[in-house]
């Protein structure tokens, strides 16, 4: 099954963001990262108890909490499958490049 | 400093090597001070080797590092009011620091600084650490619009470079508006934000460009949840408004214009993707689950060890040169008001300060050790999810340890944490970490009052108290921040959102750097208080005085001498305190000779051993090991015959002494930290408040269960 946030993505896995969620201030802070949707992201690392994960985005990389990462949703590459529309994410399939 | 001197601003995300570049083009001209209302560094130096010709050498301003200029707490604002210099005079420059390895990532940055209209230089650090060419600096200038210099502030390659283009720039501003291409949604809501703009953002002569961007910042930043301070009502409404009405999402659609921007013109400079093969390999081994948590294990204990160990032989001789100070001043000044004074108040204080100078620079010798390698991230990304569990940031973890030694240097360790919550509520739970000032308490109420038997045969009972205290310090600390964390420091919920930087060599200029700059903070602001406190904790326990004996306390003989000692201490101010808050302390198993024993340990834990000896006649000169003081503790009677010291009250005295805010130092360093009487006030009323119930809890229900 492929995966809907980057918390299910696999080790490693390239996937691309289709929409962030969460409060406003998490989700204004990832967007200003570079974690807008179309970007390319891969989770890095998983913590030795599990939590925190890390990933990468435009060669930078973050560690979030599990839950957070639970916040990012993710497609596989190279899809371009339209998502139900969620409040204020009528620009969420618009690719960055 | 003439306000005729060019200014420039030093702005970057966070391990960018910002503060390395800031070091190496300012050398011994830095000074830090504090940004007004919050205890961030502010660093200033002037800008070494441009052209005299030109003047007075350019101010530089270290910015603190951020990500971006977005802004949703008073600490994050800084950085923008620094740039637009909205509490001083404008700054003629700005200088944008972005890696050279991950340029697409860091110049996000850049981009805010260049819509407001500003001067701009950019500086591509870490150009040591690409593999390959790196970006096209031309084309990446072509597209920025202002210069692009390529440095190393660790091998000093393009640093003349730099110095050259910022000399231009500082004559003729390269002023260069990025053309994004902002869809009509967020123009329109800009327009709508921009009327409500108040003058002290927009400054005498606001440029287009400035408005705009203000107004962009006030849309990503303002919302009903942020932390911010003296927002403008009309703002505030504005921006309701414009978000309210617009016809999309405007935090997505300002964000993705700027990278839509970015990454058009990345296009052309091309990069090669950095490598991190080094810290790859590391980190598989540091961050492993079995092998990363004993290195983390081994890496803290050497660590801290060398704390304790490291910094005693320094305290020792210390201690040794107040002593022979206070010999020679002695020998020099007659007998008297001023002879005491001298010997007791001042240069004893000044002792008290200058003591914690060896563990203030080894914790941070340490922590900027563990900073600059990139091992600090790695341990709060270890200890993250235990840590969470009661509250406290992942980096808490280093100062938490580090009160085992002392909570004077950790409390100023706790600068590693950047939101001003995380730390309060770590300053407030680190006091009750097992210092070494408790254990001489410790010692000697064990030894005097446990036998040295072993329970069941193999566990010695006086090892496993000492071992117990430790534990029952840690475990209480971590409630403690669970429940401060839930009540009094409740803050919104703060995503993790750290960056694993690169392993770096720390270079030992820039630890030593730090460590001179908190040793100096240190002695100059907590310092001045705790030695204001020694002097008045000397008033109390000398004052009012007992006249002397005929013929001066030297005729006496030393048995005499020490009784009237004792005396003098019972009618001094500290022994009519013990004996008004004898009511108080009596439930807790304790008379007053132990509350005057308390007081006194207010100026240090540990003089609560030497002011025993002075209340029991023995004389000062005891330590937790003298057998006379152990002696006459056991012996020690309260009128009706019953011994004072049992089992039960030196566990009681014990509990009280691991909870109870008994540290003037402690309290003078939180102030120094939180920048007002508030929070130390808190930390001692909570502090000794527990204590007291603590104590009473332990003393009372183990005589109910029949103990004495």
């Amino acid at each position: 099954m492929p995966p809907t946030t980057l918390d299910d993505a696999a080790l490693m896995e390239i996937v691309v963001v289709s929409e962030i969620r969460g409060h406003r201030s998490f989700r204004c802070r990832l967007l200003e990262l570079g974690l807008l949707p179309g970007a390319k992201v891969s989770k890095t690392k998983v913590a030795p108890l599990g939590d925190p994960v890390e990933l990468e985005v435009r060669g930078r990389r973050l560690s979030v909490r599990r839950s957070e990462a639970r916040q990012i949703h993710v497609r596989a590459e190279g899809t371009e499958t339209v998502l139900p529309s969620a409040p204020g994410s009528q620009l969420g399939e618009r690719t960055v490049s | 400093m003439t306000s005729t001197s060019l200014r420039a601003i030093l702005v970057g995300s966070p391990n960018t090597g910002k503060t390395t570049l800031f070091n190496a083009l300012t050398g011994q001209t830095a000074r830090v001070g504090n940004y007004s209302g919050v205890t961030i560094d502010r660093r200033v130096g002037r800008i070494l080797g441009l052209d005299a010709r030109v003047g007075t050498a350019p101010e530089l301003v270290d910015a603190p590092g951020t990500d971006s200029l977005s802004a949703r707490s008073a600490e994050e604002m800084i950085t923008l009011r620094a740039v637009l210099g909205l509490d001083e005079a404008d700054p003629d420059l700005a200088i944008v620091v972005a890696d050279a390895t991950r340029p697409q990532a860091t110049l996000y940055l850049a981009v805010q600084v260049l819509e407001l209209g500003l001067p701009v230089v950019v500086a591509l650090t870490m150009a040591d650490e690409l593999e390959g060419p790196g970006p096209n600096l031309e084309r990446m200038s072509r597209h920025l619009g202002v210069p692009v210099v390529q440095v190393s502030a660790r091998t000093g390659a393009g640093l003349a470079q730099l110095r050259t283009v910022v000399q231009i720039a500082l004559k003729t501003p390269p002023v260069a508006v990025p053309l994004i291409d902002w869809p009509s949604s967020v123009l329109n809501a800009t327009r709508q934000v921009a009327t409500a703009l108040p003058t002290t953002w927009l400054g005498a002569e606001p440029t287009a460009a400035r408005r705009s961007a203000l107004a962009r910042h006030a849309l990503l930043s303002i919302d009903e949840e942020d932390e911010l301070e003296d927002i403008e009502p009309e703002l505030r409404a504005a921006v309701y408004r414009a978000r309210d009405t617009a016809s999309e999402d405007l935090d997505l659609a300002i964000v993705q214009a700027r990278y839509a921007w970015l990454d058009h013109g990345a296009n052309s400079w091309k990069t090669a993707t950095h490598i991190r093969s080094l810290t790859e390999q590391l980190d598989r081994l540091l961050l492993h689950p079995v092998a990363g948590f004993a290195l983390f294990i081994v890496i803290m204990v050497t660590l801290f060890q060398l704390l304790f160990t490291g910094a005693d032989p320094f305290i020792t001789a210390i201690e040794a040169g107040v002593g022979a100070l206070a010999t020679h001043t002695s020998s020099m000044l007659p007998p008297g008001f001023l002879h005491d004074f001298a010997i007791e108040g001042l240069i004893g204080g000044v002792g008290n300060v200058v003591v914690f100078v060896p563990q203030i620079a080894l914790l941070f010798l340490i922590v900027g050790f563990l900073e600059a390698s990139g091992y600090m991230t790695r341990a709060a990304y270890l200890m993250d999810r235990i840590m969470r569990a009661c509250g406290l940031n992942g980096r808490a973890f280093v100062p938490m340890m580090s009160g085992f030694a002392c909570a004077v240097p950790a409390i100023m360790a706790t600068r590693t944490m950047s939101r001003k919550r995380d730390r309060l509520l770590t300053m407030m739970v680190v006091p009750l970490m097992t210092c070494s000032a408790r254990l001489p308490v410790y010692t000697l109420i064990i030894a005097a009052l446990f036998p040295p038997d072993t329970l069941f045969g193999v566990f010695p009972v006086q090892g496993m108290l000492m071992t117990s205290m430790y534990l029952f310090s840690m475990v209480i600390a971590l409630v403690a921040a669970g429940v401060l964390g839930r009540t009094i420091l409740k803050g919104p919920p703060v995503p993790l959102l750290m960056e694993l930087p690169p392993y770096r060599m720390p270079r030992l200029g820039e630890l030593l750097r730090l460590v001179w700059l908190r040793t100096r903070q240190f002695l100059t602001d907590a310092g001045t208080v705790i030695l204001g406190f020694t002097v008045a904790m000397w008033f109390l326990l000398s004052f009012p005085a007992l006249p002397e004996p005929v013929g001066g306390i030297v005729a006496l003989p030393e048995q005499e001498a020490s009784e009237w000692q004792a005396q003098k201490l019972e009618y001094s101010a500290a022994g009519r305190l013990g004996k008004a808050i004898e009511p108080a302390i009596r439930p807790l198993g304790f008379d007053w000779k132990v509350g005057v024993g308390l007081i006194g340990a207010f100026a240090a834990r540990e003089v609560f051993v030497s002011t025993m000896g002075m209340v029991y006649g023995i004389g000062e000169e005891v330590d937790e090991e003298s057998p006379a003081l152990r002696e006459r503790l056991r012996s020690e009677a309260h009128p009706d015959g019953s011994p004072v010291y049992t089992p039960l009250s030196g566990l009681s005295l014990m509990v009280f002494f691991a909870l109870a805010a008994q540290c003037m130092s402690t309290l003078a360093v939180v102030k120094r930290e939180t920048g007002g009487y508030r929070w130390p006030l808190f930390l001692f009323v909570y502090m000794t408040g527990l204590a007291w119930a603590a104590s009473l809890l332990v003393y009372q229900v183990g005589r109910l269960l029949g103990f004495s």
